[in-house]
């Protein structure tokens, strides 16, 4: 399987993402970062260091779970109901300018149901979405500000990061769809 | 977080019988997400929207029909009460008809709180809809089992080796049974006191020890949960009077001193002060009694979500 | 009109017969039985290769519900499933509505079993008037209309007392006292056996204790009296316990185990099936397996099925809210056979003392041995036939049975009662050449 982005080349696209988002924001003080669980929550910490390293504002970051949200929910035949784990934003939304992280930007339902659990947290002043990776297909008008790479599939496909804190590993591959 | 179970097996929950140790685990993970909810500004997700609950209660239960109620709320299900007044069932249409009517209308889940043991047990061999039991006569109270356990986890950080004593009227309980049997699955040393009159033939087989000494149960106890003691139908009967059962059963401070120094007290309410607990137990420091009455809410809110999954058991 | 049997093994205990035999019926009566008789102008009817030609078999406790309760089962389908399960004859208890406690209820009963004219019906009458258990009915005038013996059942005879009165009273009429033991101060409200299985689910308990207090209680009152009692539906093993110790005295004590209680236990309540309420309740292991052993050891005189036809719908409703009782006439046979007979618990000649012999005798009536004279009553057992049952085939009203879909080894061929074939299993190979 094609390894299409390895250790370095990450580390490095993290850190030009983080340079973008301290450029497009003149002022810090009011961005915080939510990740969407499972990998989202570990590039949001990242970019939140960087930030840190590069403005010296620590930006907080929220983990939030989007399950509850999903629009599939209500419509499985069969099939058992997606695990739910706890949504976690220490710090009050309102207000803010918030950096909604995901490793993969695909159908963007995910980001829907994200934005749909956001506004009932608070009325944040701003959502920026900021991918790892932009794989095409959108199903919905979603569009990311920040992406680290565009990464041209065929449906069949499938993207997958992984990441050191929860894989043990930092790359980027592409699995499955032999006939793409 | 503990659970390596992804789904529950079954259609329905009837009882703590028919879960594994870790689909309990699964409901109570699910919980600690449910909980959350709670403590945001908008108490609601869109998880079961579309989704219709019936809460069909043929006992009076405030407690549990509203914890339920919210938990169906929190996640969006459209939720209808329906009370039976038992004395018109008598009379009236029989269970099974009763809830043959009501799935003509396509409910998902139906939330049965009945006065016969097994109620549900004969719904879920007619029943599309998912069955809940919320209590059946004296047989189980799962929902109420699970909280008491998340309440314990939250606590403890474990259930796995505490020492659970549990005291009141054991013969009577659903909370006991479903209770004895959660705990034991969860590898907790439960024991069960009681006066002799009010202990189950057979409780040892069911995972508990048995003692009609307080001291025995409570010495060394992490957690002790007091069971209702229903005065109606007791006094004369099963103990000489209230007032000989408090100083030989009831919870004092004297006896929590018995305990572990972190001891929960916990109660499924609703509790009769001056009988089964003085109230400086129950609103002592170490009592978590409304705790178990929030967390209700998440369990429930979990127990929901997971049978509202298409996974069929069957 | 003549038939001569051939072929079959006569199993006949009163007579100490058990072996190959023919055996000549004439106008309705055994003639005679022997080794190769001769046709001498009778019809010949070889019976069925491996059948068992035997007295026909007696239930000596059935609830036949007519009058009353016709919704459950009548009169006519009652002794149908009655011939279906190889039964000649039954006798039934008197809890039907009104109460069996006076000559003219014993007089329709009796009518209606000559209608339906296909096994014995002999009614059993009660002790006290509407089965109250407070004013003694008037045993001589059910004697006399009929009645065989006298029971409260459904209920115990409420108190020591009357029952001292019943068991002098009816001795002077030769009948005995059929109780349902149970102490109803004891019992409370209970549905199921007091053990772990029901607390386990919930179930308010039954104890056995209930049962074995007033079996005591008849047995001293007999000792007394010199009256007659037989316990009825026994399931508790100290109940048992009491029966070799009163019989040991010399006390005219009979029993009689259902097969549901020598063949299920209180594990079955799981799944609140209400087809394993019945009362007595299944009780749990030790107690099944002392019925065993007293079916084996002579202790127990008699099985008898305490078939209770109840309508689907007062079963299909919460556990504690069903009625108790179960129908046992179409089963106990295969369940005799599978369960005792072929593990090697009894022989076949003690199957047919259990089901026949003695209840003939206990209850006063016709049957139980093939002796020339006797009516020609006569059940032929198919003891290597493979059943399931099947309740949707049965000839009673009620399906109520717990045994639904089990495949047992065992049978009836046929069943013939006066000399006359009133039932033919159609599942056994040569059966047809019975008919006549």
């Amino acid at each position: 399987m094609p390894v299409v982005m390895d250790g370095d080349r990450m580390a490095r696209t993290l850190a030009r993402m983080a340079h973008e988002i301290v450029e497009r924001n003149r002022s810090l003080e009011d961005v915080a970062f939510v990740g969407v669980r499972t990998r989202g929550v570990p590039i949001a910490r990242r970019l939140a260091e960087h930030v840190e390293k590069i403005a010296g504002v620590a930006a907080p970051v929220g983990i939030l779970d989007i399950t509850l949200y999903r629009d599939d929910l209500s419509r499985h035949a069969v099939g058992p109901q997606p695990l739910v784990r706890r949504t976690d934003i220490p710090f009050s939304i309102d207000g803010r300018r918030i950096l909604l992280v995901d490793d993969v930007l695909y159908t963007g339902r995910t980001v829907r149901a994200a934005l749909d659990a956001l506004v009932d947290f608070g009325r944040p002043r701003a959502i920026q979405l900021v991918v790892l990776v932009d794989r095409g297909h959108r199903e919905l008008p979603i569009k990311a500000d920040y992406v680290g790479k565009n990464l041209p599939t065929a449906p069949a496909e499938s993207v997958q990061v992984r990441l050191s804190e929860i894989d043990g590993v930092d790359e980027v591959a592409i699995e499955g769809g032999e006939a793409a | 977080m503990t659970a390596t179970a992804t789904a529950l097996a079954g259609r329905h929950l009837l009882g703590i019988a028919d879960l594994t140790a870790d689909e309990i685990g699964l409901i109570l993970d699910t919980a600690e997400a449910m909980k959350e909810v709670a403590e945001r500004p908008i108490k609601k997700v869109p998880a079961l929207r579309g989704k219709t609950v019936i809460n069909l209660f043929y006992e009076p239960s405030t407690r549990t029909r509203t914890s339920f109620e919210v938990a169906e709320k929190r996640l969006s299900a459209d939720t209808l009460n329906i009370a039976v007044a038992t004395s018109s069932v008598v009379k009236g249409e029989t269970l099974i008809d009763t809830v043959l009517n009501l799935e003509a209308m396509h409910p998902d889940m139906i939330v049965l709180r009945h006065a016969s043991s097994g109620a549900g047990h004969l719904l879920s061999k007619v029943c599309r809809a998912r069955i809940i039991n919320a209590g059946d006569g004296m047989h189980e109270h799962p929902t109420q089992a699970l909280l008491d356990a998340f309440t314990i986890r939250e606590r403890k950080g474990r259930l796995a080796g505490l020492k659970v004593a549990i005291i009141g009227d054991l013969l009577h309980s659903r909370v006991l049974r479903s209770n004895v049997l959660l705990l034991s699955k969860m590898g907790a040393d439960v024991w069960a006191c009681a006066p002799p009159t009010l202990i189950p033939r057979g409780l040892e087989r069911l995972g508990a020890h048995v003692t009609t000494s307080v001291d025995e149960a409570v010495r060394g106890a992490d957690v002790v949960m007091m069971l209702r003691i229903q005065l109606e139908r007791m006094e004369g009967n099963f103990f000489p009077s209230l007032r000989e059962y408090f100083n030989v059963f009831g919870m004092t401070p004297e006896r929590v001193a018995l305990a572990r120094e972190d001891a929960i007290i916990m109660h499924p309410g609703p509790m009769n002060r001056g009988v089964e607990i003085a109230s400086e137990v129950a609103d002592g420091p170490r009592s978590v009694i409304l705790d178990q009455v929030t967390n209700g809410v998440a369990v429930r809110m979990a127990v929901l979500y997971l049978l509202a999954g298409g996974g069929d058991g069957d | 009109m003549e038939i001569l049997l051939t072929g079959g093994r006569l199993v006949d205990p009163a007579n100490g017969i058990d072996g190959p035999c023919d055996l000549r019926i004439v106008d309705g009566l055994v003639a005679e039985v022997g080794e190769g008789l001769a046709a001498r102008g009778a019809t010949v009817r070889e019976v069925p290769a491996g059948t068992i030609v035997c007295p026909g078999l007696i239930d000596m406790h059935v609830h036949l519900r007519e009058p009353g309760q016709e919704h459950k089962e009548t009169i006519a389908s009652g002794v149908a499933a009655a011939v279906a399960g190889g039964f000649t004859a039954v006798a039934c208890m008197p809890n039907t509505e009104p109460v069996n406690d006076h000559a003219g209820i014993t007089q329709l009963i009796v009518a209606r079993a000559q209608e339906a004219g296909l096994a014995r019906v002999y009614p059993i009458g009660a002790v006290s008037r509407g089965s109250k258990g407070e004013l003694l009915a008037e045993l001589g005038e059910l004697k006399a209309a009929g009645c065989v013996a006298v029971s409260d059942d459904g209920r115990p005879v409420a108190t020591a007392l009357l029952m001292r009165r019943a068991l002098e009273y009816a001795s002077v009429f030769g009948m005995p006292v059929i109780d349902h033991c149970e102490d109803p101060t004891l019992k409370g409200d209970g549905v199921a056996h007091e053990g772990f299985h029901a607390s386990r689910l919930g179930l308010r308990g039954l104890p056995a204790a209930a049962e074995e207090i007033m079996v005591e209680r008849d047995i001293v009152l007999a000792g007394l009296t010199g009256g007659a009692v037989h316990i009825a539906h026994m399931s508790a093993r100290g109940s048992l316990r009491a029966v070799r110790a009163g019989k040991a005295r010399g006390i005219r004590v009979t029993a009689e185990v259902t097969p549901h209680h020598f063949a299920l236990t209180d594990e079955r309540l799981e799944g609140y099936d209400t087809n394993v309420k019945m009362n007595p309740p299944l009780r749990e292991e030790a107690d099944r397996a002392a019925m065993v052993e007293g079916i084996a050891d002579g202790s127990v005189d008699v099985i008898a099925t305490d078939h209770a036809p109840h309508h689907y719908d007062e079963k299909n409703v919460e556990f504690d809210r069903a009625p108790f009782g179960i129908v046992g006439l179409e089963t106990a046979v295969p369940l005799v056979l599978d369960r005792l007979v072929h593990p090697g618990t009894i022989t076949l000649a003690r199957a047919v003392e259990l089901l026949s012999v003695n209840p003939a005798r206990i209850l006063g009536v016709a049957g139980g041995s093939l002796s020339a004279g006797a009516p020609a009553d006569i059940t032929i057992l198919a003891p290597d036939l493979e059943t399931t049952v099947d309740p949707a085939r049965f000839r009673s009203k009620s399906r109520n049975t717990p045994f639904g879909g089990w495949r047992l080894k065992g049978g009836v061929a046929a069943t013939i009662v006066g000399g006359v074939v009133k039932y033919v299993n159609p599942d056994v190979v040569g059966a047809d050449a019975l008919k006549w």
